[in-house]
């Protein structure tokens, strides 16, 4: 178990990264080709205009002062105002947060319940058929576009069978999982794939541990044998797989926000690029830099709640 | 004491696994009885099947390979037995401890929940009175301040103190039959001695026999009734304790005891016998050990001798067995 001084100071660590990641964007929009004043304005600007809109984001001043500006507005809460959107950006990412995160757990949710299983099928069945049939489809899912697998859920389970509905969110919690359902398969059959690859080895290398064979001997049933010695000790790298592929997860959510026309902030991040919406595009990539970083501590907490010689101090 | 009926007859185990599509003959037709309050000790080089054969008594290894011939506890065959039913066997009658007490606990769990999940499964006792049966049990196997210590890990205790916590794991259900794959080999010469004592002392006191695996002589020639010599997975000599350590019948017998150095002076080279044991795949076609022995014949080489009875109890796999004479020379 982790202390209290632990997580403060896992929280103060954070406080240089994110002024890295600011310094990263900071520069990543200054040196992007293009003027900004001319992104916002459009190509047929007269010059005084551009003038007016450089002079009013202050991109007249020497960077250093843009920089100071940049990070004490970030500090104070004020990430500017989306170009697209016309509404001050901090406004329009929590508006769209929540529906994100949902998204992301519900798939994680998911993962975790097709991938655990069938992970412990196929590695109490190893090389026999049920193992190489479960591990088939698992590449199969694997090596298809999060994209296209999208597509297929939709056009058979929403626009043909009618089971889902094609887009959307949902105003109740019940709805919600009934609307996000295919999205969050979709980002799930990708990431089921990972888990049960790393579940069903890390499975296997346990069951084979002296401590499993102790168990038995011990006289345990299977379902305690299975359930609390082999299962705890093999999810311990699993979760750890699963945390650091957040930002692969958050990747998938920008590609299947936009198939399913869920109003989340991947499909947000999108519409920013496309519209070049700098401001926006900072904002997004600040909040995606947090929610990596509170997942990666949220794994390292379970981690060691999981593992008692993991005593984080 | 060895009169009684026997507790366990093992008749004919045989245990193949197969690797790569080539069978491993780890145990071939090893046959021993064990009797109330008996310590037999199975004795042989690594390798020689003497852990797969205890693992096979317990039914650990048909999961890994295929296991034939018959383990008769108290005259029930449970050699066949579903692991449904062999469950309430296996901690309850016959319990294991292990070599690695590193790798043996959970290192997940506590020691308390290790010691009191044995109890749940074998026993009606409440959660309280489990606690405490693990307390006693912790404290029997010399543990001090028992009751604090329920609440560790693995880890925070050393490894003597770990192989004392597998014990009073074992032991928490009463077994009749404590099957113990070398127990001390993992630890400190200080501390085998002291684990050894324990496990006899306890097995003394709950007239528990013991099947005590090792490849230490000395171990043997101290704490068994009897002794079975295990060699490229089958036993080539077995008899009373005194019997086969004081005139060894078989050729293999005398170079283990010939490799303990005794009264060896300082930088002396040590006694080793020439060659190495067989690989389980290409086990020859004679004597496994008729390629390392002395006194092989052509007859060694062209079939394998068979287990025989020389003596009441007392059996060995030799078409040349050493004699008295011999042995003493050697």
């Amino acid at each position: 178990m982790a202390s209290i001084q632990y997580i403060l100071k896992r929280l103060l660590l954070m406080i240089p990264t994110f002024f890295l990641v600011m310094i990263i964007i900071f520069l990543l929009v200054r040196f992007l080709p293009g003027d900004p004043a001319i992104a916002i304005a459009g190509d047929r600007a007269s010059d005084a205009d551009l003038e007016a809109i450089r002079e009013r984001l202050g991109l007249n001043q020497p960077m250093l002062v843009q920089f100071w500006l940049f990070v004490t507005n970030t500090l104070q809460g004020d990430l500017g105002r989306s170009i697209l959107l016309r509404a001050p950006v901090i406004d329009v990412i929590f508006d769209r947060l929540p529906t994100t995160i949902f998204l992301t757990l519900y798939a994680v949710t998911l993962s975790l319940l097709i991938a655990g299983p069938l992970a412990f099928v196929a590695a109490l069945n190893r090389n026999k058929w049920p193992d190489a049939v479960i591990r088939t489809v698992f590449q199969v899912g694997l090596s298809m576009p999060v994209f296209y697998i999208g597509l297929i859920l939709l056009t058979f389970l929403a626009a043909q069978l009618r089971w889902f509905p094609v887009g959307g969110y949902g105003d109740t919690f019940v709805e919600r999982l009934h609307h996000m359902f295919l999205p969050s398969v979709t980002v799930a059959l990708y990431t089921s794939a990972i888990i049960m690859r790393n579940l069903r080895s890390a499975i296997i290398e346990v069951l084979d541990a002296e401590y499993v064979q102790f168990a038995r001997a011990k006289g345990l049933p299977d379902r305690l044998v299975l359930g609390r010695h082999v299962l705890r000790n093999a999810l311990i790298s699993t979760v750890t797989l699963l945390g650091l592929s957040i930002g692969n997860l958050m990747s998938g959510t920008l590609v299947t926000e936009t198939v399913f026309a869920v109003p989340g902030v991947g499909r947000l991040m999108l519409e920013a690029i496309f519209a070049r919406d700098y401001p926006l595009i900072q904002g997004l990539t600040l909040t995606f830099a947090v929610l990596v970083s509170v997942v990666f501590l949220l794994t390292d907490l379970f981690q060691s709640t999981l593992d008692p010689r993991m005593r984080l101090t | 004491m060895s009169d009684t009926q026997p507790i366990l007859e093992v008749e004919n185990l045989c245990t193949t696994f197969t690797r790569g599509g080539v069978a491993l003959p780890a145990v071939r037709d090893v046959s021993f009885n064990v009797g109330k309050g008996e310590v037999l000790g199975l004795v042989g080089e690594s390798g020689s099947g003497k852990s797969v054969t205890l693992r096979s008594i317990l039914g650990l290894s048909r999961r890994y390979g295929d296991v034939t011939g018959s383990v008769k506890w108290m005259g029930q065959d449970i050699a066949q037995m579903p692991e449904r039913k062999l469950r309430h066997i296996r901690g309850r009658d016959i319990a294991m401890i292990f070599q690695e007490p590193m790798t043996s606990l959970n290192p997940l769990l506590t020691v308390g929940m290790q010691l009191t999940e044995t109890l749940k499964a074998h026993t009606d006792l409440n959660r309280a009175a489990r606690r405490d049966r693990a307390i006693e049990m912790l404290d029997h196997v010399g543990i001090p301040a028992a009751a604090s210590r329920l609440e560790e890990y693995p880890h925070q205790f050393s490894g003597g103190m770990r192989q004392r916590v597998m014990i009073a794991i074992a032991l928490a259900a009463n077994p009749k039959l404590l099957l113990a794959d070398e127990p001390t080999t993992a630890l400190d010469v200080t501390i085998q001695a002291q684990i050894l004592d324990l496990i006899l002392s306890l097995a003394d006191e709950l007239s528990m026999g013991v099947i005590l695996v090792t490849h230490d002589l000395g171990v043997v020639a101290q704490t068994c009734n009897k002794a079975a010599v295990m060699y490229a997975g089958r036993i080539v000599e077995q008899g009373d304790v005194r019997q086969v350590l004081r005139a060894p019948r078989h050729p293999y017998t005398v170079g283990l005891m010939r490799s303990v150095p005794q009264n060896v002076p300082p930088r002396s080279q040590l006694y080793t016998v020439p060659g190495t044991p067989p690989s389980l795949e290409a086990l020859p076609q004679g004597c496994a050990f008729a390629p390392r022995c002395q006194s092989r014949t052509d007859s060694c080489m062209a079939t394998r001798p068979p287990l025989e009875s020389i003596a009441q109890g007392r059996s060995v796999a030799c078409f040349n067995p050493v004699t008295d004479a011999q042995g003493a020379a050697a």
